[in-house]
C-alpha cells in the first residue's frame, strides 16, 4: 500500500468530519500524516470516543460501596463480593461483523469480552451472551443464527469459560442488522488487579500474543456506520479468531500478573495497537513510543497505517518492569508465544511511533481519548413524531380463542420456546463452577474458595422499549433484577450494551437518552452501580433501525449454598403469584406480537417501589424456609412461567382463574414485578401471613401434581398434557434449524 | 492417593480434575507439565479435556508426540493408571493406547448435557466400587465423541469385555434413542486389554460434588482409590 496525501477528502473518506479535521490539524498545529490520520479517525469514531453518548452515560449512577473499578477506569467494570476476591465483568457488542460473518463476527466478539476481563488478572468463569435475529422462519437469519451460535461455541468451548446462558429473540425488527452482545465474568484477587494505566518511565512496552495482520482494519470506523448492500464489501473489516492462542494468552497473562511482571496490561481489541498504547499512555498520564519495526508481522508490505490499525485478534499490549524483561519472555516462551518488546514509555504525553527509524506519529495522547481531546457531541433528539399514535393505539385485547391454545402458540414462538438447540452447543459446565445451568431466569456460578455464588442474567425487551425507551430500559433492569433474585441472589451491579439507531437521527438519538435515563433512575432505585460495558449505534440497514434494545448484563450475589432458590418443583405444592395483575397490560406482550405483529399500546407500568418490596419479599421468604420453587412472570405472562415450571419438571398443575377476572388477561398480561412460587402446602399459611402483613399482593392458584396443566374459570375447564406443551416447547426451534418445519 | 493431572497448553480441565479430586474425593492431586516426564511418586495420571494443542488438525493428532506421553506410554506398560476424559481419551486413542477412534458428532454438533452411562464390569481399577449394571448420571460436552472401530476391533473389544460404560436410559437401557452422538455400540468409555487404562467421553470431574448438579463421577475416582487401598504395601505399579 502506498500512502496517500492527507487532505480534507481523504479525512472525509475515514468518516470524519470537516470540523473534526480541522481540529486534528490545530491540535498537532501541521496537517496529520497519513497515519495519523488513520489513528484520529478511527479513536473518535463513535465505537471507541463514545463521542455522541458519553453525555448521557456520564449521568448513570457509577459508585457503590463495592466498586473497585468505575465505569470507563478500567478495561472492565470491578466489585468486591468478599473472601478477597473481586469479580470483573462487561459485555460488549459485536453486532456488524455478525452481520456480515457470523461465525467469526460472534467468535472474535467473545474473544474480545474475554481478553478485557482477563487482561485485569481475572479467570473468566462464565459467559453470556444476548441474541437477536429476525423471525426465524426466515433461512437468512436461520444462516445467521446458526453461524452465530456455533461461533459462540466455536470459540468459547475451545478456551474453556462456560457459557452459562443469556437470550435469543426473534423479530423482524433485527432482521437487517443483528445483535450479538457477549458478556465475560470473572474472578480475580481483589490486591492483583491490573492496571491498564502505563507508569515507569523508561518501562519496556511488550506485544504478547499473536501476529499483526492486515485484519479488521477500521473494524472500529465499519462499526460506526449503517449496514448497507454494500457492507458485504467491507468484509475485511471482520476478524478471524484463534480461541487456541487466545487460551494460551490467558494462562501467559495471569501468570505474568501473578509472577508481578507487568505494571499494566490492555487488550488490543477495537483499533488495536493504537488504542491500547495511546489509551494507556493517557490513562497513565506518560508517553509511549513505539517501534513499529519491532511488531512481528504475519504479511509482508504492510505499511505503518495498517500496522497501528491492525485488529488483528489475540494480542495484549504489557507494560512490563524494567529490569524483569527476562522473566516475562520467559513466561511467553513457556506458553509458546510471540513476545516482542516494541516501545518504551517516556516522560511527557506524547504517543510516538517510529518507522524505519523515522517518526511517522507524533501526537499527545489525551487528544485521541474519551476524556482528553475526543469530540463530544450535544446530539439533538426529538420524540419521534409517529409514537403518539402507536401509544394511545388500544391495546386491549379480547378474543374468542381458547387459552390453551394460545398458550400453545405463545410456547412455539422461537422467542419463547426452549433454547436447549442453542445451549447443548455451548460447553456450560467446563470450570465445575455451573450450579444452575442454562435455560432458567439465572444462570448461577460458584465462586471457589468462597462460601459465595453469583447469579448472571442478561435482559431487556425491545418491544417494550420501542413503544417507551424510558419505561423498557427501567424494565429490563427491573427483570434482571428479578430473574436474580428467582434463583435467590440480590443484585449487586450491571453492566450495559445499549444497542441503537443512528445518533445523527434525532428520532433514534431521543431513544437513547430516554433509555439511558429510565436505566440510571432504575439503578438508583435498586442502590447498584453500571460499572461499564458498550454503546453500539448505527444499528440500522435497509429495513429501518432495530428497536432500541438496552441489553443489561446484571450480576446477582448469594453468601450461602443454602440461599439458593431451585426451580424443582414436587407434587402437591401450592402455587402462588406473587405481584399484581390488577388490570390486563398488553401493550408490547408476546400475546399482541401473535395475534397483531408490531407492538403498540403502552408498555406494562413500572413500580421500582413494588418491584423492590415484591423482591425482598421472595428472600425473606426463602429465608423462612418458605419457597420451594420461584420462575420469574415475563414474557407471555403468568400462563407460559406456569408451562415453563411444569415442562422443565414434567410435572402437571391444577390453577383456578376467578370467574370475575378476565381469563386472557390473567394468563396473559405481562404485568411487571411478579413472581410464581411453589410453597409447601402445610406453610402456605405462613406464607400468605408474612405477605399480608408486608403489604404483598399474593395469590393462591393452585397446585402441582398430575401429568397436565388444568386450568379452571368459572365455566371455563380445559387441560393439556405437559408432555404435548413439552414437545412444543423443546423442540420448536431444533425442528425448524434441522428443516423439519 | 496422589494423581497427576497432565496439563497440555489448550487443557481447559485440568483444573477441574485437580479440584475434583481435592475436593470432591479429599485426595491428593498434583500438575505434569506437557514438557516434564512423569515422576514415579503419583498413584493414577489424568489426561484432561480440552484441546490439547488448539486441535485444529485433528482432536488429539499432536498431544500424543508431547515429551509427556512417552512416560505416560511408559507409566502404563507398567502397569500404572490412566484415566483419558474427553480430550484426553482421544489423546489416548491418538497414541494407540487404546483401540478405535473418536469422529464428529452424528449431527455434526458440539453437544453439552447430562447422560446416562452404565456400568458393564466391575472389576476394573476403575470401577470396583461400581457394582456391574449400576447407572451413573455424568455429563458429556463434546464435538468429537462418537466412537467407531473397525467390526474386527469391535467384536475384538467386546469379547475382551473392554466397554466400561455405555450410554443407556435413566435405568439402564441402551438403545439407539440413548446415544447421544453416533457412538458404535453406545459405547462411552472403553479400557484396554490390561485393564488400566480408561477412556471416555463423559467428563467424571464435573460431577464429583453435590452441588454442582451429581456425584456419580466421584465413585470412578473413589474406585481408584478402593483398588490401590486393597492393595495396600503393594507397590501399586507393575500389578
Amino acid at each position: 500500500m502506498i500512502e496517500p496525501t492527507v487532505d480534507l477528502a481523504l479525512a472525509i473518506g475515514h468518516g470524519l468530519t470537516e470540523e473534526e479535521f480541522r481540529k486534528i490539524i490545530e491540535i498537532l498545529g501541521r496537517t496529520p500524516t497519513f497515519s495519523e490520520l488513520g489513528i484520529y479517525s478511527v479513536m473518535w469514531s463513535e465505537h471507541c470516543s463514545y463521542k455522541s453518548s458519553i453525555k448521557y452515560l456520564k449521568r448513570l449512577p457509577r459508585e457503590g460501596e463495592h466498586v473497585l473499578a468505575k465505569a470507563g477506569e478500567e478495561n472492565a467494570g470491578a466489585l468486591d463480593i468478599g473472601e478477597g476476591k473481586a469479580v470483573i465483568f462487561k459485555i460488549e457488542s459485536h453486532n456488524h461483523p455478525s452481520a456480515l460473518e457470523p461465525y467469526q463476527g460472534a467468535a472474535t466478539g467473545v474473544g474480545g469480552i474475554l481478553r478485557d476481563v482477563f487482561s485485569m488478572g481475572a479467570r473468566p468463569i462464565a459467559a453470556m451472551d444476548s441474541l437477536r435475529f429476525g423471525e426465524l422462519s426466515d433461512p437468512k437469519q436461520q444462516h445467521l443464527f446458526n453461524g452465530v451460535v456455533e461461533g459462540i461455541a466455536g470459540y468459547g468451548n475451545c478456551f474453556g469459560v462456560p457459557t452459562v446462558g443469556g437470550e435469543v429473540v426473534f423479530d423482524k425488527a433485527y432482521s437487517g442488522n443483528c445483535l450479538v452482545n457477549a458478556m465475560a465474568v470473572g474472578i480475580a484477587d481483589t490486591g492483583k488487579i491490573m492496571p491498564a494505566k502505563a507508569s515507569g518511565v523508561g518501562n519496556p512496552v511488550f506485544i504478547l500474543g499473536a501476529t499483526t495482520g492486515r485484519d479488521g482494519i477500521h473494524g472500529a470506523t465499519f462499526a460506526s456506520v449503517e449496514l448497507s448492500d454494500k457492507s458485504a464489501e467491507d468484509r475485511s473489516s471482520v476478524q478471524i479468531g484463534d480461541p487456541f492462542l487466545e487460551k494460551l494468552l490467558l494462562e501467559a497473562t495471569l501468570e505474568i500478573i501473578e509472577k508481578g511482571l507487568a505494571v499494566a496490561i490492555q487488550d488490543m481489541g477495537a483499533a488495536g495497537i493504537t488504542c491500547s498504547s495511546s489509551e494507556m499512555a493517557a490513562g497513565g498520564g506518560v508517553g509511549i513510543k513505539i517501534d513499529l519495526d519491532k511488531v512481528p508481522l504475519r504479511e509482508s508490505g504492510m505499511i505503518p497505517y495498517e500496522i497501528l490499525l491492525s485488529e488483528s485478534q489475540e494480542r495484549m499490549l504489557i507494560i512490563g518492569k524494567k529490569g524483569l524483561e527476562d522473566s516475562l519472555c520467559e513466561v511467553a516462551r513457556k506458553w509458546e508465544l510471540n513476545i516482542e518488546r516494541i516501545g518504551t514509555v517516556t516522560e511527557g504525553d506524547r504517543f510516538k511511533c517510529l518507522w524505519h527509524g523515522e517518526l511517522v506519529c507524533d501526537i499527545p495522547a489525551k487528544t485521541l481519548v474519551l476524556g482528553g481531546g475526543a469530540p463530544i457531541y450535544d446530539r439533538p433528539y426529538i420524540r419521534p413524531a409517529g409514537l403518539d399514535a402507536i401509544n394511545t393505539r388500544n391495546s386491549a385485547i379480547e378474543t374468542d380463542k381458547d387459552p390453551i391454545e394460545l398458550l400453545e402458540a405463545l410456547l412455539s414462538m422461537p422467542s419463547i420456546a426452549g433454547k436447549r438447540w442453542v445451549f447443548e452447543q455451548y460447553d456450560h459446565q467446563v470450570g465445575t463452577n455451573t450450579v444452575i445451568k442454562p435455560g432458567g431466569d439465572a444462570a448461577l456460578v460458584r465462586v471457589k474458595e468462597t462460601s459465595k455464588f453469583l447469579a448472571i442474567s442478561t435482559d431487556c425487551n425491545g418491544r417494550f422499549c420501542a413503544l417507551d425507551p424510558h419505561v423498557g430500559a427501567m424494565q429490563a433492569v427491573a427483570e434482571s433484577a428479578r430473574n436474580v433474585v428467582s434463583v435467590g441472589a440480590w443484585p449487586i451491579g450491571i453492566t450495559n450494551c445499549l444497542n441503537f439507531g443512528n445518533p445523527e437521527k434525532p428520532e433514534s438519538f431521543w431513544q437513547f437518552v430516554r433509555a439511558v435515563e429510565g436505566m440510571g433512575e432504575a439503578c438508583r432505585a435498586y442502590n447498584i452501580p453500571v460499572t461499564g460495558g458498550n454503546v453500539s449505534f448505527y444499528n440500522e440497514s435497509q429495513n429501518g433501525a432495530i428497536f432500541p434494545t438496552p441489553v443489561i448484563g446484571m450480576l446477582g450475589i448469594i453468601d450461602k449454598p443454602q440461599d439458593i432458590i431451585r426451580q424443582d418443583i414436587t407434587s402437591d405444592l401450592q402455587l402462588v403469584e406473587i405481584g399484581e395483575c390488577d388490570c390486563p397490560e398488553f401493550g408490547g406482550s408476546s400475546l399482541q406480537k401473535i395475534l397483531f405483529g408490531d407492538p403498540f399500546g403502552l408498555p406494562p407500568r413500572i413500580d421500582l417501589d413494588r418491584e423492590i418490596a415484591n423482591a425482598k419479599f421472595i428472600l425473606s421468604a426463602r429465608d423462612r424456609g418458605l419457597i420451594e420453587a420461584c420462575h420469574d412472570i415475563s414474557d407471555g405472562g403468568l400462563g407460559v412461567a406456569l408451562a415453563e415450571l411444569c415442562i422443565w419438571n414434567d410435572l402437571g398443575a391444577s390453577i383456578e382463574i376467578p370467574e370475575d377476572r378476565d381469563i386472557i388477561g390473567s394468563l396473559f398480561g405481562e404485568s411487571q414485578a411478579r413472581y410464581l412460587i411453589a410453597v409447601q402446602a402445610i406453610k402456605l399459611d405462613n406464607l400468605m401471613l408474612l405477605a399480608k402483613k408486608n403489604n404483598i399482593s399474593a395469590k393462591v392458584l393452585g397446585y402441582t401434581g398430575g401429568l397436565s396443566l388444568s386450568i379452571h374459570s368459572g365455566s371455563y375447564y380445559k387441560s393439556v398434557e405437559i408432555m404435548k406443551l413439552k414437545d412444543i416447547y423443546e423442540n420448536k426451534i431444533s425442528k425448524i434449524m434441522r428443516g423439519e418445519l | 492417593m496422589l494423581v497427576g493431572v497432565v496439563v497440555f497448553p489448550g487443557s481447559n480441565c485440568d483444573l477441574d480434575a485437580l479440584w475434583a479430586i481435592e475436593h470432591g474425593l479429599g485426595e491428593e492431586a498434583k500438575f505434569i507439565w506437557h514438557r516434564d516426564k512423569i515422576v514415579s511418586d503419583v498413584d493414577m495420571i489424568i489426561l484432561p479435556g480440552g484441546f490439547s494443542y488448539g486441535d485444529y488438525l485433528r482432536t488429539g493428532a499432536f498431544a500424543r508426540f508431547s515429551p509427556v506421553m512417552e512416560s505416560v506410554t511408559d507409566f502404563a506398560r507398567e502397569g500404572g493408571l490412566v484415566i483419558g476424559i474427553c480430550n484426553g481419551f482421544q489423546v489416548l486413542l491418538e497414541a494407540g493406547m487404546l483401540p478405535g477412534a473418536l469422529i464428529a458428532n452424528r449431527r455434526l454438533r458440539f453437544i453439552c448435557k447430562d447422560v446416562f452411562i452404565r456400568a458393564e464390569r466391575s472389576d476394573t481399577a476403575f470401577s470396583v466400587s461400581i457394582p456391574q449394571g449400576t447407572v451413573l448420571k455424568i455429563p458429556i460436552a463434546h464435538f468429537c465423541g462418537n466412537y467407531f472401530a473397525d467390526a474386527e476391533t469391535l467384536s475384538r473389544i467386546e469379547s475382551n469385555g473392554q466397554v466400561l460404560f455405555r450410554y443407556c436410559g435413566e435405568n439402564g437401557e441402551v438403545s439407539a434413542e440413548f446415544n447421544p452422538n453416533g457412538s458404535s455400540n453406545n459405547i462411552a468409555g472403553l479400557v484396554n486389554e490390561r485393564g488400566n487404562v480408561l477412556g471416555m467421553m463423559p467428563h467424571p470431574e464435573r460431577y464429583s460434588e453435590a452441588i454442582l448438579g451429581g456425584e456419580d463421577g466421584r465413585m470412578i475416582f473413589a474406585s481408584v482409590r478402593e483398588f490401590l487401598k486393597k492393595r495396600e504395601g503393594a507397590f501399586v505399579r507393575g500389578a
